[in-house]
């Protein structure tokens, strides 16, 4: 193992090799998972605050200014409050799953860069590890649901695993189209390769797609089926309480907040941006595009109505897995097509490079991508346009029938 | 030897992350008030008593998506490195992973056909 | 053979534990349920295996494929055996249960451990790294293993349609 950085400082001071590559790679990690541990608590808050404007409240403004402490208030009382394990539940399982949960989301940052120079690990695998180890918190919301041994909590933990299963597909399908384009699954490799043109005008659709259905993994509405209150009382987590509780609840907060992150990294370019070789400024970059996201995510949380699980199965698996699979065969044939011709950015090898190729290399392929995505995206526009104006016209002569026949006894 | 170094810093982050969430459990563990009684500990089913058993038998369906997704899943696996290594591939590669796409795709079909991916 | 004891040794060591440990668990467990859980327990381990011999690729397929949808297919499907997930003891036949262990315990060092020892200890590795980049050219190539690649897609594509015509609901068809 190379040892550079804290771990050579520390060698050099008279510390033994091994103890000081360990206390190098600890301090790493408490660095990059302190990141977003600090800023989850920040971004209940902000969630709360937002949640409020749009609902034409004020939200949290009594604990501290602006009611910036009301997160650590309700760390507080969460702290406090008695935990209660029913007693038919499987004791082992039940204390498990909160950990599991909590521990899939925090594990994805692991590999996310948050600027050139620093992050936890460039691995060669990034992209496949990330939706590798989201998918412990699917076995974790099924064991949670399974071991309260609570019908509700069972019932609700099958459909959100049968959601979750059902939206990785085109999740993972969008995202190879980002691994394509870059050659590579390394997270770092990614954002490099959209130096020229962010990976969002090559393939806006697959943005799309991957924002829906990571919207979904998270278990947010619209598809918050998790805690359908009127349907399941509050879905797999319906026994816990206390901090066991409040983890579940943790972990989805961050999970919104990693996911908002990640597309900014795989389609929008990451840290890129003016000056970006400054670590504070690409840090800032990568803040501030992740923040937009977060707040479109919110936004779609508090004004978009909660689905019904048949339509919102059925919106995956008959509309946006076809487009995923059509979407990866149009990319890869065209992309093909202009590196046969010699349109893209090419290295000495002849193999496509997209890291460090200027604009103007890129236009030719963007402009064919996205004119291909606009004939993609024209029909279903056209089609749900139709649907909509279907939809109102039946509505009209129901009421202009309702108008011309006198009310009988209604 | 750097790639055990990336995959030494990943080793001691997934120790770590579980960590993180039972330290307040801990916490909690040790100020939070313990008067378990019966009837708190019971099952909580909107407070009527709870009926038979949880564990009961669950429609085909679930087991339908969970098997589809498999397939998918696995599907996957093939499909990473042949996106990694397009950019070095030729035309030969994209017909090797239309057809295979397709075939898999002609499944999806076939599933659609036989109405097993409607929720019902 | 030189015993090196460094941090891969060790990594080794846990991975096994946990292996076995898993393994262990999965046949002793009375509930399905948990026998799932301690299954996923044996295939992390394992996951963590592969990455010992760097490769992590197998290592995150492992996890992707195992614990992300074998786990939730095995617990759909323990949903489907009614009353099976208390196993209580209808299959504890001490005497038969050994005479088969021995056996299998036997079958495996006679034909698996003992061949291992008997052949050139010093295995061929090569020095070459092998990346992923190199699997997706050895896959989808001319003169790589592009018909392997096909078949599989057509295995997935028979599997899928199988468990479909098995498992599908016959009686309420609209």
């Amino acid at each position: 193992m190379d040892c550079t950085g804290l771990c050579e400082a520390l060698y050099r001071g008279g510390m033994d090799q091994g103890l000081a590559q360990f206390l190098s790679i600890f301090a790493g990690v408490l660095f990059v998972s302190g990141v977003p541990l600090v800023t989850v608590i920040f971004l209940i808050w902000v969630e709360r605050k937002v949640a409020a404007r749009i609902q034409d409240r004020i939200g949290p403004n009594r604990v501290g200014p602006f009611g910036l402490l009301q997160t650590f208030a309700d760390l507080i009382k969460l702290l406090l409050k008695e935990d209660i394990t029913p007693t038919s539940a499987d004791r082992l399982l039940y204390n498990l799953a909160p950990l599991v949960s909590f521990a899939s989301v925090i594990l994805i940052w692991a590999v996310i860069p948050y600027t050139p120079y620093h992050y936890g690990a460039d691995l060669e695998i990034g992209v496949l590890y990330f939706v590798a180890v989201a998918s412990l918190g699917t076995l974790a919301i099924m064991t949670a649901g399974w071991a309260s041994n609570n019908k509700y909590a069972l019932l609700g933990a099958f459909r959100v695993v049968a959601l979750l299963v059902s939206y990785e597909i085109p999740l993972v399908f969008s995202l190879l189209i980002p691994v394509m384009l870059a050659g590579s699954m390394s997270l770092l490799d990614i954002v490099f390769a959209q130096s020229g043109m962010w990976f969002v005008f090559l393939s806006p659709l697959a943005a799309v797609l991957f924002f829906i259905s990571s919207q979904a993994e998270t278990g947010r509405a619209p598809f918050d089926l998790i805690e359908a209150e009127s349907e399941l009382v509050a879905g797999f987590n319906i026994e816990y309480s206390g901090m066991k509780f409040g983890m579940f609840f943790a972990a989805e907060f961050l999970h919104v907040f990693t996911n908002a992150v990640l597309i900014t990294i795989l389609f929008f370019g990451g840290w890129l941006g003016l000056l970006w070789n400054e670590p504070i400024i690409a840090f800032l970059w990568l803040g501030i595009k992740s923040a937009l996201f977060y707040f479109v995510s919110l936004w779609i949380r508090n004004t978009v109505p909660r689905l019904r699980i048949d339509q919102v199965m059925n919106f995956n698996w008959f509309f946006l897995v076809p487009l995923s699979i059509i979407l990866l065969l149009v990319t890869s044939g065209v992309v093909m097509i202009f590196k046969t011709v010699g349109l893209v950015p090419l290295d000495a090898a002849g193999n496509m490079q997209l890291a460090g190729a200027n604009l103007f290399d890129m236009l030719p392929l963007t402009l064919a991508l996205l004119a291909v995505n606009a004939l993609m995206i024209a029909p279903i526009l056209n089609r749900w346009r139709n649907i909509g104006r279907e939809a109102r016209l039946a509505n009209e002569r129901r009421q202009q029938a309702r108008m011309a026949s006198p009310a009988v006894g209604d | 030897m750097t790639v055990l170094n990336e995959w030494a810093f990943i080793g001691v982050f997934a120790i770590m992350a579980p960590i993180f969430p039972a330290l307040p459990i801990l916490i909690a563990a040790i100020l939070r008030p313990k008067k378990p009684n019966i009837l708190k500990s019971q099952t909580y089913e909107c407070g009527v008593e709870t009926v038979g058993d949880t564990w009961v038998q669950f429609r085909v369906q679930y087991y339908l998506y969970g098997l589809v997704f498999l397939v998918f899943d696995v599907e996957m696996v093939f499909l990473f490195p042949w996106a990694m290594a397009y950019s070095q591939l030729d035309l030969f590669a994209f017909g090797a992973g239309f057809l295979f796409i397709f075939l898999l795709a002609d499944a999806l079909i076939y599933a659609w056909r036989k109405e097993v991916l409607a929720w019902r | 053979m030189e015993f090196e004891f460094n941090v891969v040794t060790v990594a080794f060591f846990v991975f096994s534990f946990i292996t076995l440990a898993g393994g262990y668990a999965v046949v002793t467990a009375k509930n399905l349920f948990r026998g799932t859980i301690w299954l996923m327990m044996s295939l992390f381990g394992v996951s963590g295996l592969y990455l010992t011999l760097s490769a992590p690729f197998l290592a995150a397929v492992q996890i992707l494929v195992y614990i992300g949808a074998i786990a939730i297919l095995f617990t759909f499907a323990v949903m489907l055996t009614r009353s099976l997930t208390n196993l209580r003891d209808l299959y504890v036949r001490p005497q038969i249960n050994l005479v088969g262990a021995v056996l299998l315990f036997v079958l495996i060092v006679v034909g698996v451990i003992l061949p291992l020892f008997a052949a050139n200890p010093q295995p061929p590795v090569s020095d070459e790294v092998i990346r992923t980049v190199d699997l997706g050219v050895a896959l989808a190539s001319g003169n790589g293993f592009v018909i392997p690649f096909e078949v599989a897609s057509l295995l997935l594509t028979a599997a899928m349609i199988g468990a479909i015509v098995i498992a599908r609901d016959t009686d309420d068809l609209v």
